[in-house]
């Protein structure tokens, strides 16, 4: 009986949970397709944010630009990512720990705090503000991730399969290309996706690193928001939600199950 | 083909020594079984050879050519692993044609070889199927297949039919053979199964603490052990020592071993005989039978001697008119008792 009852209070906590989480942005997708610009109820149905969000340029070419950002991060973050973690399980020297150990602060450390820092050492080095150290300070930011998701799937590869193939003349090369990233194809399939999403949802570095004008979406968001907010906000805020939370989904996907397609 | 040789290797792990000092031939298209007890170093022996381990000190050398600066990719070797180590993600006959990928071999020339590897493992029809789709027992073939496809100079083997149930084992070891005879290639072959090692081998070594205690053909090593290591190791046998006397020798409790040679002889399972009553043999013990286990055909008995026990095998039929329990007589002939060193 008092187990029964533990259940339902488990229950009605991961619920209040998810009602916390979920509720603001229920909300906003629902004004997102309300006529009224002023949040008026009774609800209208209208996808009139979203067809003017069409003829917005300002939020059109922030989009594009989130974009591409994001998929020069993933290209770059996921390469040197799957390299690194490479080289840690292969090869054993000294500060190996260290180093591995190090790649966490930048996951827990404030992205207020990095941003500034960066910021700073991109001035000290004369490179400034702009789209590459925009670039620069997200594959900083997303390598973690990646080097995380793939050394995950690195720690279920079974070693005598790269013994094997060098014991049949592969190169190093030859393996890896062959047995191991065959293996963790997954892991760098979801690492990629968290690099995207690192890229694509960060705002505080890129606020820092961009120059005016050259905004990415959420910066314009921001920007939007502190002259006024519209419900064309809404739309596209709820369109990035979707994005991200299939990307996380799809992640999770290769993360945890993708070994045994 | 090619003989292999190592000489004087020493391989250290901290302070314990895995391999120490061996030096060991293996004579060109020969099977080599090399034998010990968990950790004596029959690993970390095949190891240096395929390149994996560098060892301090010492040189391999494959057809007389010194092997310690070329890696593991170029030595040239053909290696099976215990758990088969098959490429999950490639079909049986992609597994066996990685080598010849590697290598850069025409397709046409590609496709015949990894046919014909094919048929000498019997796997014919099995070439699309991926690994997980396959029995141990064909995994085992396959990975012999991708081993010896591309013409190695040696084929190492460690334990690769330990995973293998025991009926399959048998047939794998015939199956090993005949595929080893086929192709003439030098084999080294590492099990932890003395009989597999004399079943299997032209020639054997047995390690023990990464020494080399003694290597020979099998027969020879069986029948004449040497040192009490090998004659318990490899033939489970009782070792009794005492005085020398004119006429035999006399163990610690007064018993007069007539015709024994040396100061310490080995006596093994199955030349004992049990008896109720007291036999003819001239070599003779009185023992008390503590357990009697049934095995089948063969059987087995757990005797207690002085506070040492003696085992001994013979057919289940002899053994039952023996009690359950209780002092027995255990005797041989004098040719069983062998001389060997302390
Ligand atoms: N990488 C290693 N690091 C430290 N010690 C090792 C390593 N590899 C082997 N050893 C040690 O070296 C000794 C020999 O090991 P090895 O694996 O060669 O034994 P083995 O004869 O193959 O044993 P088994 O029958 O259990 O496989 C053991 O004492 C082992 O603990
Ligand atoms: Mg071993």
């Amino acid at each position: 009986m008092s187990n029964g009852f533990l259940a339902h209070l488990g229950r009605a906590y991961v619920g209040l949970i998810l009602f916390f989480l979920y509720a603001p942005i229920l909300v906003m997708a629902a004004m997102s397709l309300n006529a009224s610009e002023f949040y008026q109820l009774p609800f209208r149905g209208s996808t009139e944010w979203y067809a003017r969000l069409w003829h917005n340029g300002e939020i059109l070419s922030a989009a594009w630009r989130s974009v591409w950002i994001a998929v020069i991060v993933t290209l770059i973050a996921t390469t040197l990512g799957t390299a690194a973690s490479v080289a840690l399980f292969r090869h054993d020297f000294r500060g190996k720990r260290v180093l591995q150990v190090l790649l966490f602060p930048p996951i827990a450390i404030p992205w207020l705090i990095t941003g500034t820092a960066m910021l700073i050492f991109f001035f000290g080095i004369g490179l400034g503000r702009g789209t590459p150290a925009v670039i620069i300070g997200h594959v900083a930011l997303a390598l973690p991730y990646v080097i995380v998701v793939v050394s995950a799937r690195l720690a279920t590869f079974d070693r005598t399969l790269e013994e094997a193939a060098r014991s049949l003349g592969a190169t190093p090369w030859q393996i890896t290309r062959a047995v191991t990233v065959p293996w963790i194809l997954p892991g760098i399939i979801a690492g990629g996706l968290f690099a995207f999403a690192v890229s694509f949802d960060q705002f505080v570095v890129s606020y820092f690193l961009s120059e005016p004008g050259d905004t990415t979406l959420p910066v314009l968001i921001y920007t939007s928001i502190r002259k006024g907010f519209t419900p064309e906000i809404n739309a596209i805020s709820t369109i990035i939600i979707a994005l991200s939370m299939g990307i996380m989904l799809l992640a999770a996907r290769y993360s945890n199950f993708g070994g045994e397609r | 083909m090619a003989e292999v040789r190592v000489e004087n290797l020493v391989k250290t792990y901290g302070a314990a020594r895995a391999l120490d000092e061996v030096t060991l031939d293996f004579p060109d298209g020969g099977f080599f079984g090399l034998l010990g007890p968990s950790g004596s170093g029959k690993t970390t022996l095949l190891r240096a050879i395929a390149g994996f381990v560098l060892p301090e000190t010492g040189r391999v050398l494959i057809a007389d050519e010194p092997v310690e600066n070329v890696p593991v990719e170029k030595r040239g070797i053909g290696m099976v692993f215990q758990n088969y180590a098959l490429f999950p993600n490639m079909t049986v006959a992609e597994n066996i044609a990685f080598g010849l990928d590697v290598r850069k071999v025409g397709a046409a020339e590609k496709k015949r070889r990894v046919t014909e590897a094919l048929d000498l493992v019997q796997l014919g029809a099995f070439g699309a199927r991926k690994p997980h789709q396959l029995s141990g027992g064909q995994r085992q073939r396959v990975a012999m297949a991708r081993a010896i496809v591309t013409r190695p100079r040696v084929l190492l083997l460690d334990e690769p039919l330990s995973a293998l149930d025991k009926a399959l084992r048998v047939d794998m070891q015939i199956e090993l053979k005949r595929i080893q005879r086929e192709i003439g290639i030098t084999t080294i072959f590492v099990t932890h199964d003395q009989e597999e090692a004399l079943t299997l081998s032209d020639r054997i070594g047995i390690l023990k603490d990464g020494r080399l205690i003694r290597h020979g053909p099998p027969r020879e090593v069986y029948d004449d052990p040497r040192d009490s290591f090998t004659a318990t190791f490899l033939g489970d046998a009782r070792i009794f020592s005492g005085t020398r006397e004119a006429d035999g020798l006399r163990l610690a409790d007064g018993t007069l071993v007539p015709g024994a040679q040396g100061a310490t002889i080995a006596v093994r399972p199955e030349n004992f005989q049990l008896s109720a009553s007291e036999p003819n043999a001239p070599c003779r013990l009185r023992a008390h039978l503590v357990q009697k286990i049934f095995g089948g055909a063969l059987g087995t008995c757990l005797l207690d001697w002085q506070g040492e026990v003696i085992k001994v095998v013979g057919r289940d039929a002899d053994f039952r008119a023996l009690p359950e329990s209780g002092p027995v007589w255990v005797s041989w002939q004098p040719e069983h008792s062998v001389t060997i060193s302390p």
